[in-house]
């Protein structure tokens, strides 16, 4: 053990005439990584260039496939970035990882669904669409944001001043704990959103590109909502005050802000947030279930990361660029490398991009917003 | 628990007022009976009242599901009843008033309930909720129809939460023999299949026939019996157990020794002697808990002693298994591949599991010094959510078309041989040879991990979860020493998957789940991070009663709801008992440190009070817990 050896006592003479081997460094923690890095930049500039050349001798996929494989990865993203928003808010003003935040949205999809799925049988959904998107929209928020609001007072208040760790082994209960509650309550099967009204779902130009009306709604909501958001964080003054709890909890509490609140007001506008995102969900991919929202859940951290945790736009960013490398990196890089069943591993791919993001830019593509004490 | 802490309070007592039965805080009470109400109604939605309905216990009174839904009011009424008392305070004399503050409580749950009811009765939601159902109306009703079950609900609530409530006004020795009489009726209850098979195995099957009726349940008479022998030896005994731990205490060092060597023998002894006489059912049950002691046993050091939140644990055990199936499977799907694989190790015959196990355990180790370099350096969540992001990985290629033609894909890799001694074959057709195997390992596994908790390695795992910074200052490599602690949890984890491999014969991704780290997890932070009898404890309870991810355990009606139990558990006890059932001593001190000094400070001490002055002051409740939450709090020394 390298330690063991280190210890000895070296007196007086200066540290840095002894040679010290590798393992005593830990330099070659730093050479690993280096190796890490080196090679996922190798495979992937090396799917890249393949698929350069395939693209140029003309037995790559199509543009029109790209484009549309482009356009489902942005509106997928916007859903990751709704939901990284929830975690972005809650880790920028606490510090922890809201690990149930996933099955927060899945609260709000499943929601949608009854909703939805009640209001198909009365003919409503049919008649008058927007309508009950509305209702929709509006049960789901309020379930979501109820769930997260609960989460909180039941089970993270509490633990506020523990150690780091605690909270989050807290959330992980959690999130096990109302999976499985779903899973009790509205069984293990799949449930179908009903269709989209058939004016809504065909396919329409829009700035050059073939779009479904689809994909053109769920970025329409999520644009619409984060702007709302920004507004709310930016011109508000819960908004203001959420800030400056973010950057110092007792410091505010000083300036008489009611630091409870504020915290209480964070969690429920992500938990609103991650509601709006599970109809678009549902809307989208129409199946929803007890598990919708744990790859959703983690996918969306990764967005946080990338965009930085605290950030709220390279949040939304984060989550277009995390949809649009999940969709296209499967075919992009290891199709040309000739990998088979490459859509299997898009999950792969995520997890992928995750494990490297932390591992080399964990403060985020465009910064993370973090207290000084979250900092560390 | 409770009973220390009347006994100090009563004690205390200097000026006692006697209070008005209506003197109660009522909106304490009602809320709680609100929360009583929720819960009821969602362990009703969720299916668990009916589904444990099946399941008797008290034959023909009371099943698992009534017991659930009827303890709810009874732990309601006593909640609402409690009142925290901080050392050196008067504590109040209870009476009539907590009667009344339970009797409050129930009555406003079953309000909840009966409101429920009536919805149950007037809508059919069946379609979106398939628990909707009348069988949990007729369930909560008592059979009786709505209008007589409605009235006969809140009369339940009113009684029982009265009941809870009168707990606290009975002298703390009937309480506790009371308690110890009903914990011991329905251990018996709940134990039936192993005392059914233990009895059968002495050739008592008779005596199993008298205590449990056919269908399943205890008898009632038998159970009163039970009860009654429990209680009269609690009372016969009372305080014999502290006496001979302070006799102990006080041994010299060498007969202390000599003590303890004499009951390890005895235990090992009943562990070799004691499955012959067991059953299949329980020793296969014995070789599953016996599995996840091993998986706990590893995780306890990555997070107990190290301080390490690996929630991709799962993938070593994976690891594990699909390493042994690779190399002892004549059907492994590499051999009939043609790719690189088997042209380099075509010449490598199918090996006996011996002969494999080394290599197993030497890649599990590759593995986790490749897993855990890069993310030793990590803050600790991002390196928790990273490491589930390995675990994924992994399954998702073993899992992946990719990686089939070596793996199996989603078909695994099947025909396992089992363990081959040359003169008999191990496999999941004996789960008595499994036991013994797997006790070798757990054996194994205790021995390393006890060694390790005193060495200068776990010394420095202990530092290093104090403070990291500190300890690196103190001239710890932290980075080797936490990676150490990841390649011994992964070793242990590649044990219990080259056994599980060998017992079920076949692998599978799907048996390599998220769920299985958590569940682990749980049996960890249950049974006391950080030390080893109490996560093997944690193991025995929840594996053996709820069962594993995939394992039916003794409580097999549980199967369909032990994960939400094991959520629920997992925030109950970060949020009451975050060290655990049995704690660490050095973990208790860290989460409690505040209560400590605040008791020593209300009692006017100096911190260096003598250890039985701390125990006789039994728990004393945190300033949080005061603000009427459970003060679980736990001793402080």
């Amino acid at each position: 053990m390298a330690a063991t050896t280190s210890a000895k006592p070296t007196g007086p003479t200066p540290v840095k005439n002894k040679k010290k081997s590798v393992f005593q460094t830990n330099n070659w923690v730093d050479i690993f990584l280096t190796v890490v890095r080196l090679v996922a930049i190798g495979i992937i500039g090396l799917g890249f260039t393949l698929f350069v050349i395939q693209q140029a001798t003309g037995e790559g996929l199509s543009s029109e496939a790209l484009r549309n494989l482009i356009v489902a990865g942005i509106a997928q993203g916007a859903m990751y970035g709704l939901i990284a928003l929830g975690y972005s808010m809650v880790y920028g003003v606490l510090g922890f990882i809201n690990f149930a935040h996933g099955e927060v949205f899945m609260s709000g999809a499943i929601a949608g669904w009854i909703v939805s799925d009640t209001l198909f049988k009365n003919g409503l959904w049919e008649s008058n669409f927007i309508v009950s998107l509305l209702i929709v929209l509006t049960v789901s928020v309020f379930v979501s944001t109820a769930a997260t609001i609960l989460m909180e007072r039941i089970a993270y208040r509490p633990l506020r001043e523990s150690p780091r760790l605690i909270p989050l082994i807290t959330s992980i209960g959690v999130s096990f704990f109302m999976q499985n509650a779903v899973l009790g309550l509205i069984g293990p099967s799949s449930k179908n959103f009903p269709a989209l009204p058939e004016w809504l779902s065909k396919k329409r130009g829009f700035l050059g590109i073939e779009l479904e009306g689809t994909k053109l709604l769920v970025l329409f909501v999520a644009f619409v909502s984060m702007a709302g958001l920004w507004f709310f964080v930016e011109r508000t003054k819960t908004g203001k005050a959420m800030r400056a709890v973010a950057e110092d909890k007792e410091i505010a509490a000083l300036m008489g802000i009611n630091v409870d609140r504020i915290i209480i007001t964070t969690f429920a506008v992500g938990g609103a947030m991650a509601g709006v995102a599970g109809v678009l969900w549902g809307l989208l991919f129409r199946g929803v279930s007890f598990l919708t929202g744990f790859l959703p859940g983690i996918k969306a951290f990764t967005a946080a990361v990338i965009g930085g945790v605290g950030n709220l736009g390279g949040s939304m960013a984060g989550g277009l660029i995390l949809g649009v490398a999940e969709s296209v990196g499967p075919l992009l890089i290891l199709e040309p490398l000739g990998i088979p069943g490459v859509s299997q591993l898009k999950d792969v791919v995520a997890f992928s991009v995750l494990v490297l993001v932390l591992l080399f830019k964990p403060s985020g593509l465009f910064g993370e917003r973090l207290s000084a004490e979250d900092r560390a | 628990m409770t009973a220390t802490a009347a006994n100090t309070s009563d004690a205390m007592a200097s000026a006692p007022g006697v209070r008005s039965a209506t003197d109660v805080d009522w909106r304490r009470s009602a809320n709680i009976g609100g929360i009583l109400g929720i819960t009821a109604v969602f362990i009703g939605l969720v299916g668990m009242a009916v589904g444990l309905d099946k399941r008797m216990l008290i034959d023909p009174v009371l099943s698992l599901g009534y017991l659930f839904v009827l303890a709810i009011p009874l732990i309601g009424g006593w909640i609402a009843a409690r009142e925290i008392t901080l050392e050196g305070m008067t504590a109040p004399i209870k009476g009539a008033r907590d009667i009344v503050a339970g009797a409050v409580a129930g009555l406003v749950g079953g309000a909840v309930v009966a409101m429920f009811l009536v919805m149950l009765n007037a809508w059919d939601l069946q379609e979106l909720l398939p628990n909707w159902s009348d069988a949990l109306l007729d369930m909560y009703t008592f059979g009786q129809g709505v209008g007589v079950g409605i009235v006969l609900v809140l009369v339940v609530g009113l009684v029982l939460g009265a009941i809870g409530g009168a707990v606290h006004v009975i002298p703390a020795k009937p309480r506790r023999l009371l308690s110890i009489a009903v914990q011991w009726v329905i251990s018996f209850a709940v134990l039936e299949a192993v005392i059914d098979d233990l009895l059968g195995g002495f050739g008592l099957q008779a005596v199993a026939d008298v205590i449990y009726a056919r269908r399943g349940g205890l008898l009632i008479i038998p159970g009163l019996i039970i009860g009654a022998i429990a209680a009269f030896v609690a009372h016969r005994f009372e305080g014999k157990g502290a006496e001979l731990k302070t006799q102990y205490m006080e041994l010299e060092p060498e007969r202390k020794n000599q003590v303890s060597k004499q009951g390890l023998i005895i235990m090992v002894v009943l562990g070799i002697v004691l499955p012959i006489f067991l059953g299949k059912i329980v020793n296969e049950l014995l070789s599953n808990v016996g599995l996840f002691i091993l998986l706990a046993l590893g995780l306890n050091v990555v997070i107990g002693r190290a301080g390490i939140l690996d929630i991709g644990y799962v993938a070593f055990f994976a690891v594990g298994s699909y390493m042994m199936a690779f190399l002892t499977s004549p059907l492994a799907p590499w051999r009939e591949s043609d790719g690189i694989l088997s042209a380099v190790f075509g010449w490598l015959p199918v090996l006996n599991w011996f002969v494999a196990l080394p290599i197993v355990v030497l890649t599990a180790a590759i593995v986790g010094v490749l897993i855990g370099t890069p993310v030793i350096r990590m803050r600790g969540d991002y390196l928790a959510i990273v490491t589930l992001g390995f675990g994924e990985i992994i399954r998702l290629l073993f899992l992946s078309d990719w990686l089939a033609p070596t793996f199996g894909g989603a078909q695994g890799i099947r025909s396992i041989p089992g363990v081959n001694l040359g003169f008999a074959e191990i496999n999941g057709t004996d789960p008595r040879a499994v036991f013994y195997l797997v006790a070798i390992f757990v054996a194994i596994a205790i021995y390393v991990s006890s060694q390790l908790e005193t060495s200068r390695l776990g010394r420095a795992w202990m530092a290093i979860r104090e403070d990291e910074s500190v300890a690196e200052a103190m001239g710890i490599n932290t980075v080797t020493t936490k990676l150490f602690a990841f390649v011994v949890g992964a070793i242990l984890a590649s044990f219990s998957g080259a056994i599980f491999a060998a017992k079920v014969g076949s692998v599978f991704p799907n048996s390599f789940e998220l769920l299985v780290s958590i569940i682990i997890l749980v049996v960890v932070i249950v049974g006391g991070m950080g030390n080893i009898p109490g996560v093997m404890m944690g193991a025995v309870v929840l594996i053996g009663v709820l069962g594993g991810p995939s394992q039916p355990g003794l409580l097999q009606e549980f199967s369909e709801f032990k994960l939400l139990i094991y959520g629920a558990l997992l925030v109950f006890m970060m949020l009451k008992k975050p060290e655990g059932l049995i704690p660490n001593a050095a973990r208790n001190r860290e989460l409690h440190q505040e209560e400590a000094l605040q008791d020593a400070w209300l009692k006017g001490d100096k911190p260096g009070t003598t250890k039985d002055e701390v125990d006789d002051a039994g728990p004393a409740p945190s300033a949080a817990d005061i603000d009427g939450s459970l003060g679980l709090g736990g001793a402080t020394s």
